[in-house]
């Protein structure tokens, strides 16, 4: 048995609720301090398992790009504005109670909505919950296999 | 291993069509099997390349249909799905199926059916490829387009009018495509103009929904001749491989590179003994413009942040250093999803045949690249004249 396996007994599942989905604005980090939003089963980088949370929803982040779609699918706000953003790691790790400076390796980004097409990059911006970022069901995808829920995210003074 | 050749080609017109999947499945394969001189009885295996007919159509196991249609009952059959490079994955799987010992005589088809959908309806078809979390915030592959853009652009302080030119370029050489959906030229003033779809991006950036087929017959290369009229009527698979990237998008260290295409490029440069510059043609997943950038510096034609400078000097167009998109691309010619990789392949094959007519360059080795997802996986071939 790996050391990999031996942190897992028979009976813990090895998947928990929402790890893969993306459900919660929260990063996954594996025991070598790598960290991904969304989770995966296991790292993407070493292939360990995923095993700690660090909560990202009350963490600033930087707009990396962002884009105004206007061709949107069904059950999606037109026009959508929508960004990739990085967050502030160091922020969130200061106030987080489970790691220290300096243990998690990112980047750790998001795509995500904004509240305004009137941002560039490189602005910084914070998440605001949103109860439905889109109409479920009224794309292809089935309403219950996934949250409709989550974080828009909108400019702050940096 | 034993080596693989293309011994037939064709596709059907791409562009909105009366016909459903099956009906575009057979026009392609029966087309290929008469443009190889193969019965249908003669084959081993049959592959269909296809996304979502289930999704578009409601109609599932399209290769069995095929190969009843096609009067090829026996074979063995098998549906190849890689999004929207299905056709590329459907080129490896026949090369192994070849290459194996496992089967003489491969006929694969790759076709889809879209345009009865709305845009919106086959944009969102498409997108259901993407991640829970990035699916509820609306993301479409557009919108990845018009993300990854604005930051090559934002970077490489590349003009706009760069993209454009891919555009104007890729329809210039699809009106000597006489199967292509658009066989129209643009101007730079009218892609620049074009409605906005995902800012920086416009309509003219983005390839059109296409229903078509494409299919290309493989046999073994030392029995090549024995099919054809012509001792050199032939190409030989030299280099076929394929990678996968992150299927969450903003989780890659840099927007601007593709791995899978840099991966499946090395590793069909490697298989084949060959270098980026011994390329002659190619043809690469223009879904959308800015793709032809990351696919030129992925595959090593230009160096990064640098593609945009060959395309503003004109050596990508039909008379240039490299030839990019002799079939007018994804651009002009269309995009059904699981044909474009077969497609691909048989523009370079009718390439180093010598059959590409107006669309005709000097070339014994041409490369093509298809991209599914955004960069999510990717397969590379490399064709070469026989010897």
């Amino acid at each position: 048995m790996s050391d990999h396996d031996s942190t897992h007994g028979d009976d813990e599942p090895r998947i928990r609720e929402g790890h893969l989905s993306g459900d919660d604005l929260t990063a996954y980090v594996c025991t070598n301090g790598h960290a991904t939003f969304p989770g995966h089963q296991r790292c993407p980088t070493c292939g360990e398992s995923q095993d700690a949370e660090l909560d990202l929803s009350e963490t600033r982040a930087e707009v990396v790009t962002w884009t105004t779609s206007t061709a949107t699918p069904p059950g999606v706000r037109e026009p959508n504005h929508l960004a990739i953003v990085e967050f502030d790691l160091d922020a969130a790790l200061e106030a987080s109670q489970d790691f220290t400076a300096g243990t998690v390796q990112g980047p750790v980004r998001t795509l995500a909505q904004l509240t305004t097409g009137d941002v560039e990059s490189g602005d910084v911006v914070a998440p605001t919950y949103v109860e439905e970022l889109r109409e479920p069901g009224a794309g292809i995808r089935e309403p219950d296999s996934q949250s409709w829920d989550g974080y828009r995210f909108e400019p702050v003074e940096s | 291993m034993r080596d693989v050749a293309i011994i037939g080609a064709s596709m059907t017109q791409f562009g909105q069509r009366d016909a459903w999947i099956r009906e575009l499945l057979a026009e392609a394969g029966d087309a290929c099997l008469d443009d190889a001189g193969v019965e249908p009885s003669a084959l081993d295996h049959l592959y269909v390349s296809n996304m979502a007919s289930g999704e578009f159509e409601g109609m599932t196991g399209v290769p069995n249909a095929l190969a009843h249609d096609l009067g090829a009952l026996g074979a063995y059959t098998q549906r190849v799905d890689q999004t929207s490079s299905s056709g590329g994955a459907g080129i490896y799987a026949a090369w192994q199926s070849i290459a194996s010992g496992a089967s003489d005589a491969t006929l694969l088809v790759g076709g889809e059916k879209m345009t009865h959908k709305t845009t919106a309806e086959s944009t969102d078809v498409i997108a259901s490829l993407t991640h829970p979390a990035e699916y509820k915030h609306g993301v479409t592959l557009p919108s990845f387009a018009g993300l990854t853009a604005r930051h090559y652009l934002e970077r490489f302080d590349a003009p706009r009018e760069s993209l454009a030119k891919v555009a104007v370029k890729n329809h210039e050489n699809g009106t000597r495509n006489p199967h292509a959906q658009f066989q129209k030229e643009v101007d730079l003033e009218t892609v620049l103009d074009s409605p906005i779809v995902a800012d920086p991006l416009r309509l003219y950036d983005f390839c059109p929904i296409t229903d078509g087929s494409a299919a290309l017959m493989l046999v073994p290369a030392e029995e090549a001749e024995s099919y054809v009229d012509r001792a050199d009527d032939y190409a030989v698979i030299s280099g076929v491989a394929g990678a996968t990237d992150t299927h969450v998008v903003h989780e890659r260290d840099d927007p601007t590179v593709m791995s899978g295409v840099v991966e499946s490029g090395e590793r069909a440069f490697d298989m084949a003994g060959l270098e980026p510059d011994d390329v002659d043609v190619a043809e690469l997943h223009d879904m959308f413009t800015i793709l032809e950038f990351l696919q030129m510096e992925g595959l090593g034609f230009a160096e990064h942040g640098e593609a945009w400078e060959h395309v503003e000097a004109g050596e990508t167009e039909m008379d240039g250093d490299l030839p990019i998109n002799t079939s007018g691309g994804l651009k002009s010619k269309g995009h059904p999803l699981g044909a474009s990789g077969v497609a691909q392949g048989v523009e370079i094959y009718e390439q180093i045949v010598g059959e590409a007519g107006p669309r005709q360059v000097d070339a014994d080795v041409a490369l093509a690249c298809n991209v599914g997802g955004f960069g999510n996986c990717v397969i590379t071939t490399i064709l070469e004249a026989a010897a």
